[in-house]
């Protein structure tokens, strides 16, 4: 790859070596990162797709383009490929691996070798997964979720979906232990923890969630195999097993996944707002602390996915009341951000574009889980529609518009060149307006009562579903331009230089791209992550 | 980084003996509290006596007992999540 | 730029502590339907823990315990410089990790051939908390017994270091590292131990 600067020595050609080996051997952070990058966005394209498809099938009632069956499998894959392909490992896999250690001032991760460890493991798991797609019974047809008793009898194949997924997991469990151990270890001289940039805080907590939430989704992925495999009925009531403690299983996990999903992007947001606003964080230690509180009080929810499901009484009252708990550091990072807008000199690039939408966005979504967390009202929108349009808010309208923030704001970093600012501005346009039309519907349609996960609907739906489809088309367009501008920008655009946002966190005061061991000498650190007058770039 | 003078306490062969010695009478004692009526408290009296075995194993065999405030408290950390996910399933369990 | 490769003891023991981290909650997982389903089905746990074979289980619970005992006694042999002792007690400790293993396949090979495994017909016909029981015991006890194949696996690896002198007093971690991880495996059986064989 020579498209980069060819007159500086940097992490793309001082190293000596080349050709795909350099890169897919390599055991430096910020390689591994684009490894991560773009194996991630890959299967979100793939994503996107099923995405797409699924709404042209939902765009009027009846068969449009595919069966049941086929229908089932298309959500299926669509929530694997984008909850365990592409966000769980993404937000902390590209931009924690490729940001965090320099932010820190250190040269690589604590354990650089199972670092390039955790990527294999991902790709690995990645192709188990394909290949689920295309052997056997076929794609899983269970959900994402694969509640049992379905995915103990399915024909299809799950077992081996199943197996992916579990090897995906592994990486982002070594992930999480290699970078607890980093930001534990290897600040450099007068980082303390109080000069963190909230990024890396933000990766610290997602860090103990990777390690402490996803050995529960290992045990219970072993035990789908089991049932499916062994035969040992555990959650077939028929020999004695109960399926609800299936879902609990699962919910003890898949619920701080969720965090694993936000906080990184809570990050992003945080690191970004300030820059573009040309002033410092308003509320950093509460900012920092509510990363822990969020990772905490997240592992304390998971019931409140089963609200319904013949869960006690006592169970719904607890966990419907700590839901409203964990909202609350959330909130408090809501208003710190706008706080920090207040009186400040903003300037709209596209970072600042999509970190202002997830703030709006984001709290959209995070509203619409208060309705969902209240049990009362949870009866009547559980398993519709209405959920389908929260998570998308959080997850899409949150997680991914952070990711596309930190795309735009920390890629010309490391590639050196940055993109066109008025077609990203468009690009952003259409994707907000899409975006809302898509998932605003779904809410809608929710509340009036269409379920989620049903191939058909009542022909009183038809009409919000074609709107909801059409702002599919709208959102994909402005995706289509986002990605072709960014990439023109970033092998062929002007150069970047170090510092393009005039930001004052570690990663702004060594060159674009980075050499690979970032610093000449370790950095002694003399002031905190937004103070734009010490760092001499206000 | 972090030049730290490692502080490499080392146990002695007869503290291991002894913390071996131990433990193995615990287990003689935890067989014993088995054989004899005790209801439910079989359950409970069994926990117990094998959280101060895996006490023993973590202070002395696993070097707890010497090393840092840090490594202690993550450990209690795990323990107390993992006790959090088997608790709240209590709600549930118990009170259907 | 020449760096001296800078070497984190600590950081090294942080990483293992947080796998250890990891692995209790992955057979957490396990006590937690063990303990749902105990608070379900009393008696059929209780019948089902007087059929098991508290001879074998106490075995092996005296075996792993002394292995752990070698495993320790080894990281203080490499802080003494005392080499041969340390190929001894790592010996012994696979030694141990060996017969466990070799125990375990005689006493599976007993249940399974009196039809007790996982989807059999004596345990469809037979009340449901005993099936479930034994799914959690098979289940359990065989991840159980996989991280013993593995720890033991790594002692070894250790033990070739150790002779070809690339493991020695002064960078000992990947030894240390090792045997903490056997000390979770027998962590590990201390709890599966009472559970399964002396719930009478």
């Amino acid at each position: 790859m020579t498209t980069v600067q060819p007159t500086s020595a940097n992490f793309w050609n001082d190293t000596g070596k080349t050709g795909i080996t350099s890169w897919i051997f390599s055991t430096d952070h910020k390689r591994i990162g684009l490894l991560y990058f773009y194996s991630t966005l890959g299967f979100f394209l793939v994503g996107v797709l099923l995405g797409l498809l699924l709404r042209i099938e939902l765009m009027a009632p009846g068969r449009t383009i595919m069966g049941p069956e086929t229908y089932n499998a298309t959500f299926t894959v669509h929530g694997v490929v984008m909850i365990f392909l592409f966000i769980i490992p993404g937000m902390p896999g590209a931009f924690g691996n490729l940001v965090m250690p320099i932010q820190i001032g250190a040269r690589d991760v604590a354990f650089p070798r199972l670092n390039l460890f955790s990527w294999w493991l991902y790709a690995i798991g990645a192709v188990i997964v394909l290949t689920s797609l295309f052997t056997g019974g076929g794609p899983p047809d269970t959900g994402w979720t694969f509640y049992v008793p379905f995915s103990a009898r399915t024909g299809t194949n799950v077992s081996l979906a199943v197996l992916g997924v579990f090897t995906i997991g592994f990486s982002s469990i070594l992930t999480g232990i290699n970078f607890v151990t980093t930001i534990h270890r290897l600040r450099a001289e007068g980082m303390t923890w109080g000069r963190l940039p909230l990024f890396v805080w933000s990766i610290y907590a997602t860090a103990w969630v990777q390690v402490l939430a996803t050995p529960i989704l290992g045990i219970t992925l072993v035990l789908i195999m089991a049932e499916r495999i062994l035969g040992t009925g555990l959650f077939d009531p028929g020999r004695g097993g109960d399926p609800i403690m299936y879902q609990h299983l699962f919910w003890i996990y898949s619920h701080p996944a969720v965090y694993i999903m936000i906080l990184p992007a809570m990050g992003v947001i945080s690191d970004v707002v300030p820059v573009f606003a040309r002033k410092p964080v308003f509320g950093y230690k509460m900012i920092a602390f509510s990363s822990l509180a969020i990772a905490a009080a997240g592992s304390l929810v998971w019931g409140h996915h089963m609200f319904t499901s013949g869960m006690s009484d006592t169970a719904i009252l607890v966990f419907s009341f700590l839901t409203f708990v964990v909202a609350i550091p959330s909130a408090i990072k809501v208003f710190n951000w706008v706080s920090t807008l207040y009186k400040g000199s903003i300037s709209l690039e596209a970072p600042m574009l999509f970190a202002l939408s997830f703030i709006l966005l984001f709290s959209i979504g995070g509203l619409t889980g208060l309705i969902l967390g209240a049990a009362a009202t949870d009866i009547h929108v559980h398993d519709t529609h209405f959920v389908v349009g929260h998570f998308h808010y959080v997850m899409f309208g949150g997680a991914g518009f952070a990711f596309f923030s930190a795309m735009h704001y920390w890629l010309p970093k490391f590639y050196g060149r940055r993109y066109a600012e008025k077609p990203a501005i468009v690009a952003w346009a259409l994707m907000f307006t899409g975006f809302n039309i898509l998932y605003f519907c779904m809410m809608v349609l929710g509340l009036k009562g269409m379920p989620r996960r049903y191939y058909d609907y009542l022909p009183e739906f038809a009409p919000l579903n074609l709107v909801s489809t059409i702002g599919s088309w709208i959102l994909a367009a402005g995706l289509v331009i986002m990605l072709v501008n960014l990439f023109r920008g970033l092998f062929r655009g002007e150069p970047a230089g170090s510092n393009p946002w005039g930001g004052a966190t570690l990663e702004w005061s060594i060159p674009s791209p980075p050499p690979t061991e970032n610093f000449d000498r370790e950095p002694v650190v003399t002031h905190g992550p937004y103070d734009f007058t010490k760092a001499g770039v206000q | 980084m972090a030049h730290e003078k490692a502080t490499h306490h080392i146990v002695s062969y007869k503290n291991l003996f002894m913390v071996w010695l131990v433990l193995l009478s615990l287990t003689g004692l935890t067989v014993w509290v088995a054989h004899h009526n005790l209801g439910i408290g079989h359950v409970w009296g069994s926990l117990a006596i094998a959280c101060v075995k895996s006490g023993l194993v973590v202070a002395f065999f696993m070097h707890m007992k010497y090393e840092g405030r840090l490594l202690r408290l993550l450990l209690f950390l795990a323990l107390a999540t993992l006790a959090i996910y088997i608790g709240f399933t209590f709600f549930d369990v118990l009170y259907r | 730029m020449n760096h001296a490769v800078h070497k984190d003891y600590s950081g090294a023991k942080l990483g293992m502590w947080l796998f250890l981290f990891t692995e209790i909650i992955l057979f957490g997982g396990l006590f937690l339907l063990y303990a749902a389903y105990l608070s379900r089905y009393p008696r059929e746990f209780t019948a089902a823990g007087q059929d098991m074979h508290v001879g074998f289980g106490t075995l092996n619970t005296v075996i792993l315990i002394t292995s752990s005992l070698l495993a320790a006694m080894a990281v203080t042999a490499i802080q003494r410089n005392e080499r041969r002792n340390v190929l001894f007690l790592l010996g012994g400790t696979i030694l141990s990790a060996a017969t466990f293993l070799f125990n375990k396949y005689l006493e599976w090979s007993a249940e399974i051939g009196n039809g007790i495994y996982p989807g059999s017909p004596r345990l469809g016909n037979g009340p449901p908390g005993e099936s479930v029981f034994y799914s959690l015991y098979y289940l359990t006890v065989g991840l159980h017994g996989l991280h013993v194949l593995i720890g033991g696996t790594l002692l070894a690896v250790v033990a070739v270091r150790v002779k070809r002198g690339t493991v020695h007093a002064g960078d000992f971690v990947l030894l240390e590292n090792g045997a903490l991880y056997w000390h979770l495996v027998d962590l590990i059986w201390i709890f599966i131990f009472p559970l399964y064989y002396l719930i009478l």
